[in-house]
């Protein structure tokens, strides 16, 4: 028990800065995600190959990998980011990757039937979307889009390996300093599982809210 | 294209707002281009030295040498998880609590952790109760653990899959239960998951780069030695990158062919 008191506060402010990551990269994920989605449906050619690039080219490397190339990559060139941001932004880039596929796939299974009957009805294309395409598709990506949140907060540990120490980090260090892993590695699990859990409430909840506007 | 069923036959007006945006965006992406090529040649990144990696027979063969290695990992890794995965899932259908509560555990348990945490677990954890490893071995056992708890969901949903049919007409037949699985059950299910196996093998692949952390000479970690003893972190990265996306988009893609197979058959 002294001992579990003694690790928490450590693992606390690790868990913090855990959440000060992948929450921001995230949004980014989403924001990049879903622009780059739309570049894949937009039947604008350019826009279309460039955002099949960036989701084939980033989801295929290793997400350790591109942590390395703007820690290590960006100072070369003469960009002095704070660790932090960098580790932000090389999440919310890899993260991005899935949004997009989750928000693509989220569009293209739209029943065809009932967008033809929008159009047959006399709806305008931008009406199509907004009031007939985007209502279905958004309730249906929801539970994706959770699964990548999730992901995101697990690879957020990646940050340890350059140098910033949240959760997973702060967990080698107590262990390496108090020599007790199961004490360390149990609380940092515990809070990693709520993390899940939270997400995965927030998901159920949000997904029957939505379902009620039908 | 893919979307065309979604979106109307563009009209005239269509038409001309996709040829406007095309031309916007490509006159957009060309600046980008070059402001982007500016930067790295006011930084003499273009200088030839810098890109060595690309060209000197040593150093490619240097990194090969890590993709091999890479390659060799997750042939182990692949063949220990998907052993694991199906135990874990047999474990999970079972009728017998003994067995399935457990399996229901580790699945979760895994599933939610983090890949670093793992590896951790297993290079600071284990140590200290008696059970220490090489390196390589770690990371095996690192990705084994995490990527069987993937199997195991994916050999599940495969399993289910089948219709009961399929069973019941192997038990009609008069073959024993154990026999009804393992020759009509587990293989139908095995050929109805590959695509989705092969999209586990690109994480398996991706996961093993923590080699890096653990000590395995594999593909990012000799990547970070050029890296290192160049100097020339953004080539150095950007060359294993080559070779990952290269060994990853062909997974994917023959994962997509078995796909489209089973749809047609």
């Amino acid at each position: 028990m002294d001992d579990l008191l003694k690790a928490l506060p450590g693992l606390l402010e690790g868990l913090g800065v855990t959440l000060y990551l992948s929450i921001p990269a995230f949004l980014l994920a989403m924001v990049l995600g879903s622009m780059m989605a739309i570049f894949r449906v937009s039947r604008v050619r350019s826009l279309e190959v460039l955002g099949t690039l960036y989701v084939e080219g980033v989801r295929n490397s290793p997400l350790l990998l591109i942590l390395l190339l703007l820690v290590f990559g960006l100072p070369d060139v003469g960009i002095l980011l704070p660790l932090e941001l960098a580790v932000i932004i090389g999440l919310g880039l890899y993260s991005g990757t899935f949004v997009c596929e989750a928000v693509r796939s989220g569009i293209n299974g739209v029943d065809v039937g009932m967008v033809e009957a929008a159009r047959a009805s006399g709806l305008t294309t931008r009406h199509v979307i907004s009031e007939v395409l985007l209502p279905v598709a958004l309730r249906t990506m929801i539970p994706p889009l959770a699964t990548v949140f999730i992901t995101t907060v697990l690879s957020s540990a990646l940050a340890a390996a350059v140098g910033v120490t949240e959760l997973t980090g702060a967990t080698r260090v107590y262990n390496l300093v108090a020599a007790q892993p199961f004490v360390a590695f149990g609380i940092a699990a515990a809070g990693y599982l709520l993390i899940n859990l939270l997400i995965g409430w927030a998901s159920a909840k949000s997904e029957r809210l939505l379902r009620f506007n039908q | 294209m893919s979307t065309s069923r979604i979106f109307d036959i563009a009209g005239p007006r269509q038409q001309r707002r996709v040829r406007i945006a095309t031309t916007v965006s490509l006159v957009a992406l060309v600046l980008v281009g070059l402001v982007v090529a500016e930067k790295l040649y006011y930084e003499a990144q273009f200088v030839s030295e810098k890109w060595l990696v690309f060209y000197d027979l040593d150093f490619i063969r240097f990194l090969l040498a890590g993709l091999w290695v890479t390659l060799q990992v997750c042939a182990v890794s692949l063949v220990t998880s998907a052993l694991f995965g199906i135990l874990l899932a047999l474990g999970r259908l079972s009728s017998v609590a003994v067995f399935r509560i457990p399996a229901i555990g580790v699945i979760e348990f895994f599933r939610a952790m983090p890949f670093l945490l793992i590896v951790f677990a297993v290079m600071f954890g284990l140590p200290s109760v008696g059970v220490s490893m090489p390196a390589y071995w770690q990371l095996v056992v690192a990705i084994t653990v995490n990527a069987g708890a993937m199997f195991a969901e994916v050999f599940r949903a495969g399993i289910l899959a089948i219709p009961r049919g399929q069973r019941e007409a192997g038990l009609a037949t008069g073959l024993p239960s154990r026999h009804v699985f393992t020759s009509v059950v587990f293989p139908q299910a095995v050929r109805n998951t590959t695509p989705a196996l092969m999209s586990q093998a690109v994480r398996v692949i991706k996961e093993s780069s923590l080699g890096y952390i653990v000590g395995v000479a594999e593909l990012l970690n000799n990547a970070r030695v050029v890296s290192e003893f160049t100097g020339n972190f953004i080539q150095a990265y950007l060359a294993a990158g080559v070779l990952f996306v290269v060994i990853n988009t062909t997974v994917s893609y023959l994962g997509a062919r078995w796909a489209d197979r089973l749809e047609s058959s």
